[in-house]
């Protein structure tokens, strides 16, 4: 059972991260800024069209230009099988699309495919080279709505792929590569009980993670078959047990080594270049490194889908939900396996549900194949949801947040999984919106603009997973941690707490260290908001086991029982009124010649569900239509706030990302299939002048399936932004907008077609 | 040849934090490129390699600049403060300590960036608004934090050298 909330020495307090200094000092070493000696510089060769059989390739006046090393195309890529591998966050992938989407075969499926590549003394001497690569495409007719792409006649992009409805193919191949479903109850006795029944339909854009750090991959094949991969991602074990499937090479000749990483948000969850620099690296018999442009990481990477949704909830008059419906089919990018399934599984989340069905289809469409991003699909379910939740409150009349409280899922309800909700804190999330100082302020106004107030909800399901600690007592007393997941954004910090927190520690004396894949044991991906939840435990098993050999060690060393030895809080040792602190308890144990290492591998299961509320205030210029979000409030149960200032830094984080999506992001395509809008300037991420400060409030309803009671905190705050700032436009011009994202060019269009009524 | 012109090797002498420095660059390449594969100074990061990210900002001649739209043959002569430089020998800048205390930095790789844009702007305006200190970070991207806790550690540090922190 967890502890309660408070009385942590470690826990809930707000030191400075451990790798703090080495990143404000420009010394933290990043993927990118990877280096071997005798390194050579890699290039990619990119489809320039969106959908195209390749006639040929000839690779010889690249080979022939002086400084180039070795040139790679798919044909140097071994069969990986028929197979299919977790792809962290998006289900299940085939191994053979997932070879194909690395280096396109036969065909390429959206702008950008890679095509070739080479290795050669410098990256401008590559550059050239790639224009000496002569290749022969058929154009194909391009699909990009999923819309089009579901009808009987669209073009095929994949031949062989075959409708797969809970494990049962379609006779017919098409674009549809599955469709989920997920049902409880009578929905037809449940909207035949509702007073009135709302519907909704809404798009939304294909987005970005955005983050800063471009794709890299830095490998060097040895001669006696070791490769070694240094990069940037969110689990090097992920990118070996990949690297082995793509490469068709024993992962016990594979070490990856994390680098320091420059955001992921999902989109570092697998491989782009790293097999394609371990080829290139066997080719040449030199380390290779390849980044991608930042072009490349926005045409070519893994974005969150964008898509279709259709929503039907039916209402009693005193605000009871009696049946819900949705249907969501979102862009697959040009190969299977899109984040449809979690969007059907969070879009209720919030909500009590007794009898609901919900569809999801998974669509291919000549776009770069779409990968997880930060709670992967749930953001544009919520939309949909809260959007017409929103307009149900409206025509109604009811409160807002009193519907939220009248319809909360709690402990006991139907989960969309089948499943039941264990306990949440949906209820404390509201409770804690409904005293907010943001919800009981006035809304207020801005000369020559409408101001509004949006609210919306979330909800996101965490991960857990296995995951590995190693506790090495030090002599001077101080812990040095091996835990196995990537840090990319304060997590070696509040590992080493819940470490500290065991032991009875400073966690200044805890050295949290993220090794290679040779030297821990396997942990999953820094995804899911599991690491703090997940490997947090490892750390406190490892530490637990540490302590009991400290006191095993001592019961030695006084030549009394174990059990006679009592450990403090504060770390100190007790027996028979002899105290020793634990630094002198390290050097007994280091004089009696004892070297002790605690570890542990945990698969934690109860990483419990997370609920968000968020509240958004907007200023719109009725004659521009741009949209402001001049206040904001984030309120989140984040169980037991382990490192209270970077949960808040998840919260804002989220938040910003979530106005992004909502106001101003979007892939802006051409009827071909060129992406428009390829450059930091175009595809518009929020800078400082459009996020306000952002309130965060802390709720803790701490999780009985963690030793400390933490939650996972990181994906929950991206889920409501959306709705928040779409219905505080609403709220504000009475214009709903139903398409993401809601640009200047819409929200005009939209109020004037309010006027035009 | 255009590619021989372009790859013939020009001698630049330059100061970077405060030491005189010299290298050897092809026209083409970029200050940053110098910085991060030549000079072996790889705290400026390249984000978008086009001036929308600011990750590669670095004070030159007084003036905030994307290093990545400077050509290091241009900083000829140049006295360039990199985010190596920031920190003296006796400890961290006030920058860098607020940007710890306040948690103004989730991965991190937009860090230096934005500590050389915040110096930049303290070094001519050492009692900022809030508004001015968003105006002047609107070049620098951050994806992790939201810019809240950034926003709060300049505006902190500044006032801590002012003597009023």
């Amino acid at each position: 059972m967890a502890e309660t909330n408070g009385n942590y020495n470690v826990i809930g307090t707000r030191p400075v991260r451990h790798d703090g200094v080495d990143k404000v000092t420009g010394r933290a070493i990043y993927g990118v800024d990877a280096h071997m000696p005798g390194m050579l510089w890699g290039q990619v060769l990119r489809s320039p069209h969106a959908h195209a059989r390749i006639l040929s390739i000839d690779t010889s006046r690249a080979e022939a230009l002086e400084g180039v090393h070795a040139v790679m195309t798919a044909a140097d890529l071994p069969d990986p099988g028929a197979g299919v591998a977790e792809a962290n966050e998006s289900g299940l992938q085939s191994k053979r699309y997932k070879s194909a989407s690395l280096m396109a075969r036969d065909k390429v499926l959206f702008e950008g495919h890679p095509i070739a590549a080479v290795a050669a003394t410098n990256r401008h001497v590559a550059e050239e080279a790639l224009e000496l690569i002569d290749v022969e495409y058929e154009l194909l007719p391009v699909v990009l709505d999923v819309r089009e792409a579901m009808q009987p006649d669209a073009p095929l992009l994949l031949d062989d792929l075959h409708m797969d409805t809970g494990g049962e193919l379609a006779d017919e191949p098409s674009n549809i590569a599955s469709r989920t479903i997920h049902e409880e109850g009578d929905i037809e006795a449940g909207f035949a009980a509702a007073d009135r029944v709302f519907e909704g339909e809404y798009t939304m854009s294909m987005v970005h993670q955005g983050y800063i750090e471009p794709h890299n991959a830095l490998a060097y094949w040895s001669a006696d078959g070791h490769l070694r991969v240094e990069c940037s991602s969110q689990g090097q074990f992920g990118i070996r047990s990949e690297l082995a499937d793509h490469l068709q090479w024993p992962i016990s000749k594979i070490n990856v080594f994390p680098s320091e990483i420059g955001g992921g948000f999902g989109g570092k969850t697998t491989i782009y270049l790293e097999p394609l620099a371990a080829v290139l690296s066997r080719k040449s018999g030199r380390p290779v490194k390849l980044t991608m442009s930042r072009s490349d990481i926005l045409r070519a990477t893994g974005p969150a889908p964008g898509g279709y949704a259709w929503v039907k909830i039916g209402i009693t008059n005193e605000g009871r939900i009696t049946a819900a419906q949705a249907m969501f089919a979102f862009e697959a990018g040009g190969y299977p396996g899109s984040a449809v399934g979690a969007a059907c599984l969070c879009a209720f989340g919030p909500y009590k549900l007794t009898d609901f069905r919900i569809d999801g289809y998974d669509v291919v469409v000549n776009m770069p194949k779409s990968h997880a991003y930060r709670a992967p699909g749930a953001p544009q379910g919520e939309f949909a949801v809260d959007s017409l939740v929103d307009e149900i409150c409206e025509e109604m009349g009811f409160d807002r947040l009193e519907f939220r409280a009248m319809n909360a899922s709690e402990e006991g309800d139907l989960r969309a999984n089948g499943t039941r909700y264990h306990c949440i804190g949906n209820h404390e999330v509201i409770e804690a919106a409904r005293t907010s100082d943001h919800w009981r302020s006035a809304i207020g106004s801005a000369p020559g603009r409408q101001r509004g107030r949006g609210i919306a909800s979330g909800f996101w399901m965490n991960g857990g997973g296995m995951s590995t600690a190693v506790a090495q007592l030090n002599a001077d007393g101080t812990v040095t941690l091996r835990e196995g997941s990537v840090d990319i954004g304060g997590t070696r910090t509040s590992v080493a707490m819940q470490a500290a927190e065991t032991l009875g520690i400073p966690v200044e004396d805890v050295d949290p260290i993220v090794p290679d894949t040779d030297s821990i044991a396997f942990t999953g991906v820094t995804g899911g908001s599991r690491v703090t939840f997940a490997t947090g435990w490892a750390a406190i098993e490892a530490a637990r086991d540490l302590k009991q050999q400290m006191i095993d060690g001592l019961a030695d060393h006084w030549d009394v029982a174990s059990e006679s030895i009592a450990a403090d809080e504060d770390g100190t040792f007790r027996q028979n009124g002899e105290t020793v602190s634990f630094k002198e308890a390290a050097g007994i144990l280091d004089g009696d010649d004892l070297r002790l290492v605690g570890s542990a591998t945990v698969v934690p299961e109860g990483s419990g569900n997370t609920f968000a509320i968020h509240i958004a205030d907007v200023d719109v210029d009725l004659e521009t239509g741009k949209v402001d979000v001049v206040r904001y409030t984030a309120i989140q149960d984040a169980g037991t706030a382990i490192y209270p200032p970077y949960v808040e830094g998840q919260m804002e984080g989220g938040v910003a990302q979530g106005i992004g999506w909502a106001l101003t992001e979007e892939y802006v395509y051409d009827d071909e299939g060129h992406m428009r809008n390829v450059s930091l300037l175009d595809y518009r991420m929020p800078t400082t002048l459009d996020v306000p400060m952002i309130e965060s409030i802390i709720v803790e309803v701490p999780n009985p399936g963690h030793p400390y009671g933490a939650r996972g905190v990181g994906e929950v705050p991206i889920v409501p932004p959306l709705a928040a700032i779409t219905n505080a436009i609403a709220d504000a011009t009475g214009a709903r907008m139903r398409d993401l994202p809601a640009s200047p060019p819409k929200v005009q269009a939209a109020i004037a077609a309010l006027d035009s009524d | 040849m255009a590619t021989e012109i372009l790859s013939g090797k020009v001698h630049v002498n330059t100061t970077i934090n405060g030491e005189s420095t010299d290298f050897l660059a092809e026209p083409r390449e970029s200050l940053l490129e110098v910085l991060r594969e030549t000079l072996g100074l790889t705290g400026a990061k390249e984000g978008c390699n086009d001036g929308n990210c600011g990750a590669c900002n670095v004070i030159m001649d007084g003036r905030l600049v994307n290093s990545c739209c400077v050509l290091a043959v241009e900083a000829s002569g140049a006295d360039v403060t990199t985010i190596e430089g920031i920190a003296g020998p006796s400890g961290l800048h006030p920058l860098q300590e607020k940007f710890l205390e306040h948690a103004a930095l989730q991965c991190g790789v937009c860090t230096p960036g934005f500590l050389v844009s915040a110096k930049a702007m303290l070094d001519e305006n050492p009692n900022p608004t809030e508004d001015e200190v968003r105006w002047w970070l609107a070049g620098n991207l951050c994806r992790c934090t939201g810019y809240d806790k950034i926003v709060r550690a300049v505006l902190d540090a500044a006032a801590s050298m002012r003597g009023e922190g």
